[in-house]
């Protein structure tokens, strides 16, 4: 089992009348990237904050390392924390070159410049010794900026947003690049960000974070296909919610039926996520379906079909099936895999500690 | 989370390197002021029968009136000439964006001065005239001389502030204008004016302020404002009515300070983008350009020439006549001596306050932050007679004192140090030093090895308008130099109350010289910021 580098436990944060974080758990195993995401203000940035130490909690504990930080009649300073930062903005300091910029948070002791030389080459920033902040492309900024929280070997590796200033290209390059410096380093990182695709290629472990708390927390692949709560499923993609019932042992809903999970009764007001790659359309005079929109996807079309109902689902189909609007259409699951099942929100045949690991 | 992330930089508490220091500083500010209403509450009842008598209505109504004629005035001159300067291609734009500020070195009584000299009867213009048979100019004793004056030198305190504005003014914003049809003038009166307002308003404060504590020009040009009217009744002994008109004074000026306040809104200021600000296109002025040379050849001929060549005459009259020049060094080295100190002590007291103000916004913080400006409400005669009565009652060892001098000048000049202060500061992204901070360093080390390095331009912007402000302050120099110290503020002063204005000519000139140093520097930093 390996060491845990950070624990948090029922960390609370108010501003005012607003809980910026409310009784959050968490914890981080050594050499693990735990990526935080959720839309904005959901208080993300704040946990991130508590953590580092720039914020004081309201109540619950930190640990960093097995030591605790913050909790009752402890507050350790942010610079006692042993905890490195990565700004969204990178926060350079300006009046530095890079060497100084890297060097800054280590001790003035034999040994200093091995150090920064090291994790110059782990970051590819060999040449650029004696340029100013200003000097530097914005790729180069954010590895620098990496470089310096990397140095003094921090416990946990905390990273803001890092990549929302650079453009899209750079963007999915600098992921991997992170991802890559991270993994040689054998760092342990926490990072936030509000974007799913960056969480899903750089986290080894997803939160996904509403209003303060939890919603789901768990393997990329696992917060994809199975997630735990409606605002999961929406949040990490098109979803569409279908009403369903139980009929003869069957789970039916307007798009035919399938099999139904344990645990339902027909009592049970359920819902079935429909994802728009688990629908097909077909063109046919006497189906139940009519496409309102389609949107151009290059290798895709979406198509926004309305079901008798009034219901809408969405249908991902090869850029081929090129279908007009208005044209009424079957519409049917693809059956690749069984549906998911929601009720009150929330998925399931879900163990109790799936969403609050 | 509007409400969370205002909130965010109030949940750590300041380091006590901060806090106390900013509040003894804060305290010491106090000082005068609350001796002052102490002073005031002593002498009782009597108080009002003394204002009552004294005509203090008549005072009131002419310091107001001059106030605003200044002001509105200041105003007419500034904005026109800052868009000049920064959003048209004015011939010669650079030189005239120095020249037009240069004004600032010319202390209050030399101007009066040379409005006497100049423009007053028997004067240089009438010199000039006399053989087309001019027999008269206008009066220049009184309101109109007080306000030609003081405008002429107190403009640049709008100008600056509206500059940096237009300068700094997103220029995105007037391009929309433009492209919903609007033309220049509409886009300017709807958008670009209403944008310049706070820094408008900030200046017109400024200008108001001045005027209102402004002791030399009133006095040379016989307009009777509260500032004299102190001064008179110091020099009879009349004490408790000096005190008592002192305190109608502040509270004239804070009066003025809350209002300003109230109408300002509360912004960000640092810069988080990495990528500049594209400049704005420029107008072009066609035939245009020359009405605005003329403007600005006029203003600058009126505030700047005029002063300096009337000056240069007199000296040179008075070199050829065989008068010697060797006294003036003495006093042009206690003025710098005096200067050099207050602004060292004024900056580092600063310091603390302008940390805590931007960094831990607070109440507390609040609180402080507005303690230090009292300075600006409290005219320099006044915190002059606060110290000389608080200093023979309770701390006769610093009576007659450079110590009592400093404090003075500190406490006058506090606001702008930590005005400077504050405005670098805000510049400089908190993320910096919360970086410097998860990387192991303690706050004072933060401070040591990232604030202050980022800070130090606005800190020696701070210094050199504080050396400046003080080199040219006179009554408080005048009250409360210690007997045998003589400045360059007090030698003028000295000579044309005597009515040798020949003899003022030469350490007024001197100051002028000596002040242009520290105002180069701010030009040349203001310049290289917009």
């Amino acid at each position: 089992m390996s060491r845990v580098a950070v624990r948090c436990v029922g960390l609370t944060k108010a501003f005012g009348a607003v809980t910026a974080v409310d009784q959050l758990d968490l914890t981080v195993e050594q050499g693990q990237i735990l990526a935080l995401l959720g839309p904005s203000g959901c208080g993300k940035t704040t946990a991130l904050r508590l953590v580092a130490g720039f914020e004081a909690p309201d109540a619950g504990i930190v640990e960093i390392g097995g030591r605790m930080v913050a909790g009752p009649n402890t507050l350790l300073a942010p610079e006692k924390r042993n905890v490195g930062m990565v700004f969204q903005e990178y926060a350079l300091f300006p009046h530095l070159n890079v060497v100084d910029n890297i060097a800054y948070g280590l001790p003035r002791q034999p040994g200093r410049s091995d150090c920064v030389a090291e994790v110059m080459v782990l970051a590819s920033l060999e040449g650029l010794e004696k340029r100013m902040p200003h000097q530097l492309s914005g790729g180069q900024q954010q590895r620098v900026a990496l470089a310096r929280a990397l140095a003094p070997k921090p416990e946990v590796l905390l990273l803001d947003e890092p990549f929302s200033n650079l453009d899209a290209v750079l963007r999915t390059q600098m992921r991997q690049e992170t991802r890559d410096i991270l993994k040689a380093s054998g760092a342990t990182a926490i990072f936030v960000t509000h974007s799913r695709e960056e969480a899903m290629v750089m986290g080894d472990v997803l939160a996904v974070m509403d209003r303060g708390r939890w919603e789901q927390v768990d393997a990329p692949e696992r917060i994809f296909h199975a997630p735990a709560t409606r605002f999961v499923a929406t949040f990490m993609g098109i979803a569409d919610f279908l009403p369903a019932r139980l009929d003869n042992g069957a789970l039916l809903t307007e798009l035919g039926s399938a099999v139904a999970p344990e645990g339902l009764t027909a009592e049970t007001r359920a819902e079935v996520m429909v994802r728009p790659d688990d629908v097909t359309i077909r063109p046919d005079e006497s189906g139940s379906g009519v496409i309102l929109e389609r949107t151009f996807q290059g290798s895709f079309y979406l198509y926004r079909v309305a079901l008798p109902s009034g219901n809408v689902v969405h249908c991902l189909e090869p850029h081929t099936e090129e279908h007009a609007v208005g044209l009424r259409v079957d519409v049917r699951f693809n059956g690749s895999h069984p549906p998911l099942c929601f009720v009150d929100g929330r998925r399931l045949g879900l163990d109790h500690n799936g969403a609050r690991s | 989370m509007v409400v969370a992330r205002a909130a965010r930089a109030r949940s750590l508490r300041p380091p006590a390197v901060v806090w106390v220091p900013a509040a003894l500083v804060a305290t010491g500010m106090l000082l005068p002021l609350a001796y002052l209403v102490l002073r005031t509450l002593g002498v009782g009842a009597e108080v009002w029968d003394l204002l009552f008598r004294s005509r203090t209505l008549d005072i009131l109504i002419r310091s107001a009136l001059l106030v605003v004629a200044v002001t509105g005035a200041s105003v007419a001159i500034a904005v026109p000439l800052a868009w000049l300067t920064v959003r048209t291609d004015l011939p010669w734009r650079g030189s005239w964006a120095i020249i037009t500020v240069l004004p600032l070195v010319i202390p209050s009584y030399v101007g009066g001065l040379v409005a006497v000299v100049a423009l007053g009867p028997r004067g240089v213009l009438q010199g000039w005239l006399a053989p087309l048979g001019v027999e008269r100019l206008p009066e220049i004793f009184g309101f109109p001389g007080a306000m030609l004056t003081l405008t002429l030198l107190s403009y640049p305190y709008v100008l600056l502030p509206v500059r940096t504005a237009l300068a700094r003014l997103d220029p995105t914003l007037e391009e929309t204008s433009q492209s919903l049809g609007k033309g220049t003038g509409t886009t300017f009166f709807r958008v670009s004016l209403p944008l310049l307002r706070p820094a408008i308003a900030a200046g017109a404060l400024l200008v108001a302020l001045y005027t209102l504590s402004d002791f030399g020009a009133v006095s040379l040009l016989h307009y009777e404002t509260f500032t004299w009217a102190i001064y008179i009744q110091y020099g009879y002994f009349a004490r408790d009515l000096a005190a008592a008109l002192s305190l109608v004074l502040v509270v004239l000026a804070l009066g003025m300070l809350i209002a300003e306040t109230r109408t300002r809104g509360r912004s960000r200021y640092y810069r988080s983008t990495t990528g500049g600000a594209r400049s704005p296109t420029l107008v072009r002025l066609g035939r245009w350009r020359w009405p605005a040379l003329a403007f600005c050849a006029i203003v600058v001929l009126l505030s700047l020439v005029m002063p300096v060549s009337v000056l240069s005459y007199w000296v040179a009259r008075g070199v050829s006549a065989g008068e010697p020049l060797l006294l003036l060094w003495g006093h042009a080295r206690n003025s710098l001596y005096v200067s050099g100190l207050a602004a060292v002590v004024a900056v580092l007291a600063a310091l603390p306050i302008a940390i805590l103000t931007v960094r831990y916004p607070g109440r507390i913080s609040g609180l402080l932050e507005r303690l230090s400006y009292v300075g600006f409400a409290l005219p320099g005669i006044v915190v002059a007679l606060a110290l000389v009565f608080f200093g023979v009652r309770y701390a006769t060892p610093l009576y007659q004192t450079l110590g009592l001098l400093v404090f003075a000048c500190v406490v006058l000049f506090l606001p702008t140090a930590v005005g400077a202060a504050r405005t670098s500061l805000l510049q400089v992204n908190p993320k910096l030093e919360e970086a410097a901070r998860s990387l192991g360093r303690t706050p004072l080390q933060v401070l040591a090895t990232i604030t202050l390095p980022l800070v130090r331009p606005g800190i020696l912007a701070g210094t050199a308008l504080v050396f400046l402000l003080t080199m040219k302050e006179l009554p408080a120099t005048l009250i409360l130099s210690p007997i045998g110290f003589k400045t360059l503020a007090t030698s003028i002063w000295g000579a044309t109350e005597d009515g040798f204005f020949a003899q003022a000519a030469a350490p007024a000139l001197l100051l002028i010289l000596a002040s242009s140093v520290p105002m180069t520097f701010l030009v040349q930093r203001g310049r290289r910021e917009a």
